[in-house]
């Protein structure tokens, strides 16, 4: 049950993006309590990861109006790495490989610029690594992970695995999880759902982006929004996914033809 | 402001190291003929072979030309105009640190180089030079109850003639090249290191260059021999003043393997570059090379070039001995004006010889980096292999890496590998560090550090996380 006392974490209003001078986004409204758990649905190309990259604050695209609100706070002038320490965290589709930098390392320096914003004392090497192998239980990683370079040669689901570990690290208050379970297989989509279930607290929210219902099977959503053309056009519970699962994308389609014979 | 401007700024670093030392200096008036170098030799009191080597080096030297093969343009050197021998006033060398001018042992624990017995490093016997003479050597009597003999090569001239006489000259010939001809004709100081048979030394051997005065040539000689299974790890750092007119740097460095010996050489060479205009910084033209005489001997190269206004370097390897190994593993980061030349050769004689390359380097602002090597196969080193890989990172869109890696094999039952690549700091990686919290500026160094790492874990332990942090502080900006 979610009381309508609780705060509101993101407030996104009439937002419009570019990237390479083409506007992807047209129009966005979107707003997350705390304790809420939503998802984005939309066939590829409707601006579900442009959203989230947005959000994130990715230097590529541009924000051409309208407004993101965290807790209260406009956040559109903070630098991605200011937006991830106030408690904003994105996991990416593709996690990128960074090669000759120790994951080790790489996420005790993440986990660090998050305390030192909570003012919570940093870490030395020796704390990190209890904090680390006991976090990596959440995901059923192997702490061999944690001395190669990162994400270096991991496969798909190890990579999203390590996605779930940073949030795990981190703490967010608001996770915006892109596409989390493609590529996966259904073992790998189980420990990962079931990683996210365990870290959802009631003082923070999750975003999911995806295709596919069968990742809404393991995690259940209080609100499902369908995006189309840069815009979420329909927001439902969760047997809005169902029904999409069923029926697929085409009635977006019939929506648009519907409103074109009205005009 | 565009990322790569911002990630610019950041290469842009201030140089940490430009003050300079008042301290009365003695010098020789400038300028070179062979009574300047009968005075050199004369001051350092040098057996009759030394001059006559110094001589017939220069003779040499007037026969030749200042190379220009490399496409690298800086303004001529006015060899007429340098001085040759530069001293601080003080008896050449001094017993104790305790007589030591204190402002020298202030300047070297300035530059991070403690040498008094209370301060200096635990494991790491140093010698420091500056200018033309060596100052001090650390722990000189500990190294000396195992055989193993460090000293500056001035006194080793004096101490171990029939070992100088044995081997200066015999890995560098004095007619080599130009700069190698110049240096054998009026070296000042250096390193000189003697490992005996069977031995393994004991600690970390390590020399600090450093030059002060503004018009004086430094032309260090080292000579490393390592005996039948002896083995040794050797450090040398350079840092100088900022002046604004270009100060040549000219070294040879000779090192010996016998019989399964391995001399392990890191550099981190931090001459000053010049200024964000071009103006000033070290001349670096330096000959490294050393021979693995004997079987399954090693020599390993690694080198973190960050400084100078021009390199010119290619410490190399002639891989005599069947079975022996010869590696190279480098970094080099230029920025604004500054050039650098750098690379290995990897000559291969003997049988079943092995050498490996690793080269990384990185370019910002105007810069021009190149990586220039050379693999050669001879006729009867059968069963030989070579691996190299150089890779290149370009930061901004106005700076150059280029990659000249020449290959000559004349055995067919051998083995050559070469990958290369050029890359830029990618956007993307860079947006992955810093959505997790990590600001820009570290985000940035991570990522190079990530794409030095393969030669970092060559360094010595003591000396990587060092090279790591000079690494860093270049890519500081004004933080720093």
């Amino acid at each position: 049950m979610i009381l309508s006392t609780s705060e509101t974490i993101l407030s996104i209003k009439d937002l419009h993006a570019s990237v390479d001078d083409q506007e992807i986004l047209h129009g966005v409204n979107l707003s997350v309590k705390e304790g809420e758990i939503h998802a984005i649905m939309g066939r590829n190309g409707s601006g579900k990861s442009t959203l989230s990259k947005v959000i994130a604050g990715h230097p590529s695209y541009t924000v051409l109006s309208g407004s993101i609100q965290f807790k209260g706070q406009d956040i559109l002038d903070l630098a991605p790495e200011e937006r991830a320490r106030i408690g904003i965290f994105l996991g990416f589709q593709y996690p990128v490989e960074i090669p000759g930098v120790s994951n080790l390392e790489f996420l005790r320096v993440a986990t660090n610029s998050r305390r030192k914003e909570l003012l919570q004392s940093e870490l030395d090497t020796f704390e990190f690594e209890d904090l680390v192998k006991e976090r990596m239980k959440i995901v059923e990683m192997d702490p061999a992970f944690l001395e190669r370079s990162v994400n270096e040669g991991f496969s798909g689901g190890e990579k999203k695995r390590n996605e779930i570990l940073q949030m795990a690290l981190l703490e967010p208050f608001i996770s915006i999880l892109d596409e989390t379970d493609s590529g996966l297989d259904i073992d790998a989509l189980r420990i990962v759902a079931s990683g996210i279930n365990k870290l959802s607290q009631p003082s923070s929210a999750t975003i999911l982006i995806t295709h596919y219902q069968r990742l809404l099977d393991e995690i259940t959503p209080d609100f499902v929004h369908i995006m189309a053309d840069g815009k979420i056009i329909k927001t439902g519970n969760k047997e809005l996914a169902i029904d999409l699962e069923k029926s697929g994308y085409d009635f977006i389609d019939k929506n648009k033809k519907d409103k074109e014979m009205v005009n | 402001m565009t990322q790569t401007n911002t990630v610019e700024e950041i290469v842009a670093q201030p140089y940490k190291y430009g003050f300079t030392t008042e301290i009365e200096t003695e010098k020789i008036p400038k300028g070179l003929n062979e009574d300047v170098i009968r005075l050199i030799s004369a001051k350092k009191n040098e057996p009759d072979f030394l001059l006559k080597f110094r001589l017939r080096a220069y003779k040499q030297w007037l026969k030749m030309k200042e190379p220009d093969w490399s496409g690298l343009t800086y303004s001529k050197v006015d060899y007429q105009d340098l001085v040759y021998y530069a001293a601080p006033k003080q008896d050449i060398k001094k017993k104790s640190l305790d007589e030591v001018d204190p402002k020298l042992l202030e300047t070297f624990e300035k530059l991070g180089i403690p040498l008094s017995e209370q301060k200096r490093l635990s494991n790491v016997a140093v010698d420091a030079v500056f200018d033309s003479v060596s100052i001090a050597t650390t722990y000189k009597e500990k190294l000396a109850e195992h055989g193993v003999i460090f000293c500056s090569i001035s006194e080793a001239i004096i101490e171990r003639p029939d070992l100088i006489e044995k081997y200066m000259g015999t890995v560098v010939p004095i007619n080599d090249n130009f700069f190698a001809a110049l240096n054998s004709a009026v070296f000042s100081d250096g390193s000189f290191v003697y490992i005996p048979k069977g031995v393994e030394c004991p600690m970390e051997l390590s020399s600090y260059f450093r030059i002060n005065s503004g018009d004086t040539g430094q032309f260090e000689r080292t000579l490393i021999i390592a005996e039948e299974s002896a083995s040794v790890s050797y450090l040398e750092g350079c840092t100088a003043p900022m002046f604004d007119t270009n100060t040549l740097h000219a070294a040879v460095v000779e090192l010996v393997t016998l019989d399964d010996a391995t001399i392990k050489y890191s550099t981190v060479q931090n001459w000053y570059a010049g200024n964000e205009k071009g103006i000033g910084g070290i001349y670096n033209f330096v000959t490294k090379r050393g021979e693995c005489r004997g079987k399954r001997s090693k020599i390993s190269w690694s080198q973190v070039e960050t400084g100078s206004a021009v390199t010119w370097k290619y410490p190399s390897c002639v891989l005599q001995g069947d079975n022996s190994i010869g590696e190279f593993y480098s970094i080099a980061l230029t920025n604004n004006f500054q050039k650098a030349d750098t690379g290995t050769k990897m000559i291969h004689i003997g049988k079943n010889t092995k050498s490996k390359i690793v080269s990384k380097g990185i370019s910002a602002g105007k810069s021009k980096n190149s990586y220039r090597g050379l693999v050669s196969i001879g006729p009867n080193a059968e069963g030989s292999r070579n691996y190299s890989q150089c890779d290149s990172m370009l930061i901004g869109d106005k700076a150059s890496a280029n990659t000249y890696p020449y290959i000559q094999s004349k055995q067919p039952q051998s083995n050559i590998e070469h990958e290369a690549s050029t890359c830029r700091i990618s956007e993307d990686q860079l947006f992955y560090l810093q959505s997790r919290g990590i600001d820009f500026e570290e985000s940035v160094s991570m990522l190079i550090s990530g794409f030095c790492s393969d030669v970092f874990n060559e360094l010595p332990m003591e000396f990587a996380s060092e090279a790591d942090k000079l690494l860093a502080l270049k890519l500081e900006g004004s933080v720093g």
